[in-house]
């Protein structure tokens, strides 16, 4: 008769860590920074049917990195979640807090009781009607939840290219200036996962981006994707090549 | 939130792969919130019970070469019995950006019909990333009418009228519905509600191929403004409390609510010149030709 081998518990969650950990920095990063009229969200992503960023409702945006047929359940399961409640509620009481507590239960879950844990982070934003009311979660595959203030960057060299953001980033910048920052960060990750000093980043077309925001003003729906002749005029904005110079 | 998990995590049912419609899911998960699903005591009739919406009418402006659209406009009076149960009940609404839809019948279950439909579309739109044709659409709502039919065999009937623009064949188009779920595509013009025979009598007259959309507007409000003229359950304009009917235009841009300064200027007109022909008919005089003969029978007054 053979034993089975003992395995810690600190060992079995760290395997397990590590092993999202792997399949999460695999996949290109998605930066999400608050704005004065918003969030924005932003990723190098070529595909324009396969989206990393993506409506909840009304006031809530999604965004994700890691395996895509994990988060995109994820997402489904984030829009019949807050569906169901504004349909037997009221729109009002679907809340960014509300879905990423359900997310952090789910993730949680499925890594502590099944055989692998998710490869997925993710992020769920609200936009408030003042920016102190704007509302930022970061989720991680373990089901841990962070508040985060104005500003996020998930998956590959997520740490360094954190620091770099948190580093320009401050409060009351315009839309184009953060979307010259997220464009700055993600060209920061070279073709080889490495990270370039800054000054040298890669130079991303408007084409080969993701971009959406959560506007605070206007309609019902405030989640709008940014793309082509708008995207590249936000993109070119002189005010930005200004702002690229100073760093 | 209708489920038996108390640890906080999504249900197995939210995270199953599968439909895009948020009807399905919820006769899956929550059948009891469909309104259709719910028996009332019985089977009794319950037609009496609840409020009734009136006179939608739906018409098409612009040629089919200079982009074809679609108005649809509906009186604001709920009628209970022979009351008036609102005078500022709306009965059109737009249903996602580029269709609206019109609704008579009990006006309780058509506002919750309608709510879900909006969500149908927006979920649909969400999980897909795409919008639904303009014929899935109105397949969709043909299935949401076929599911309330335990509730029209009771009284509690909705028929709708949907409108859209057609966002791959370039035009607006328009569909009827009857209590069964049966979808009718309708050419040129059409009316559902108590007031619809009258309005469609004036849609014969009034409408024309190439209509422009002020054009269009107007003869919308005076075929409502016929309506009402004969149907008790339909309401006319109403200058004293300055409720005007509901009027949305549906083209390539979407759907436009037509506001109340441009509606307060075309019922004016419309005012004006039917007195003008009355006059014209019968110099000053009342129409009952200026005596009054109290002992007439028929109507009461």
């Amino acid at each position: 008769m053979t034993m089975p081998f003992y395995v810690s518990p600190e060992q079995l969650m760290k395997d397990r860590a590590d092993f999202a950990r792997k399949g999460i920095a695999r996949g290109r990063s998605v930066v999400v920074l608050a704005y004065e009229g918003g969030i924005a969200f932003a990723t190098e992503n070529p595909s324009r049917a396969l989206h990393k960023i993506s409506e909840i409702y009304d006031r809530i945006a999604f965004a994700a990195v890691g395996k895509y047929n994990e988060f995109e359940n994820l997402r489904v399961a984030g829009v019949r979640y807050a569906d169901l409640r504004g349909y037997s509620y009221d729109r009002t009481d679907v809340t960014a807090r509300g879905l990423a507590n359900a997310y952090a239960q789910t993730l949680g879950t499925v890594f502590t009781t099944e055989s692998k844990p998710l490869e997925v982070e993710l992020v769920v934003a609200e936009v408030g009607p003042t920016p102190g009311a704007d509302q930022i979660y970061r989720l991680s595959y373990d089901g841990s939840v962070a508040d985060e203030h104005g500003h996020v960057v998930m998956g590959g060299q997520a740490e360094q290219l954190g620091a770099r953001v948190a580093d320009a980033w401050h409060e009351g910048m315009s839309l184009a200036e953060v979307l010259a920052l997220a464009v700055r960060t993600l060209g920061a990750v070279g073709a080889d996962g490495s990270v370039t000093a800054e000054g040298e980043e890669r130079e991303i077309a408007p084409g080969g981006l993701e971009v959406a925001v959560l506007e605070r003003a206007g309609r019902r729906r405030a989640f709008r994707r940014l793309q082509g002749a708008v995207l590249a005029g936000l993109l070119d904005q002189p005010g930005d090549r200004d702002g690229a110079e100073q760093v | 939130m209708t489920s038996a998990d108390t640890s906080g995590r999504l249900p197995d049912a939210f995270l199953r792969p599968g439909s895009s419609s948020f009807v399905d899911f919820l006769g899956a998960h929550s059948p009891d919130l469909l309104p259709g699903r719910r028996l009332t005591a019985g089977g009794a009739p319950a037609d009496g019970l609840a409020p009734h919406a009136t006179t939608i009418v739906a018409l098409t402006f612009g040629t089919d070469d200079g982009g074809r659209g679609v108005i649809m406009a509906g009186d604001r009076r709920a009628t209970a019995g022979n009351l008036i149960a609102s005078r500022e009940m709306e009965k059109v609404f737009a249903a996602d950006a580029y269709s609206v839809v019109g609704i008579a019948g009990s006006a309780g279950v058509a506002i919750e019909l309608v709510r879900l439909f909006q969500l149908e579309l927006e979920h649909y739109e969400k999980i897909e990333g795409s919008l639904l044709s303009l014929d899935g659409k109105a397949n969709r709502l043909s299935t949401m009418i076929r599911g309330n039919l335990p509730l029209a065999l009771q009284g509690l009937a909705v028929v709708p009228l949907f409108a859209g623009y057609d966002l791959d064949r370039g035009y607006g188009r328009l569909f009827s519905y009857d209590v069964t779920g049966g979808r009718y595509e309708e050419h040129d013009h059409h009316t559902v509600g108590s007031g619809s025979v009258f309005a469609r009598g004036a849609l014969k007259k009034l409408w024309r191929p190439g209509l422009d959309a002020d054009a269009a507007v107007g003869v919308a409000v005076e075929a409502l403004y016929d309506a009402a003229d004969d149907d008790s359950a339909t309401g006319g304009p109403d200058p004293v409390r300055q409720i005007w009917p509901v009027v949305t235009v549906v083209d390539a841009d979407g759907v436009r609510h037509v506001g109340d300064d441009e509606l307060a200027g075309t019922v004016e007109r419309i005012v004006a010149e039917r007195g003008a022909a009355h006059r014209a008919a019968h110099g000053d005089r009342p129409a009952g030709g200026g005596t009054r003969q109290r002992n007439q029978g028929g109507a009461r007054a």
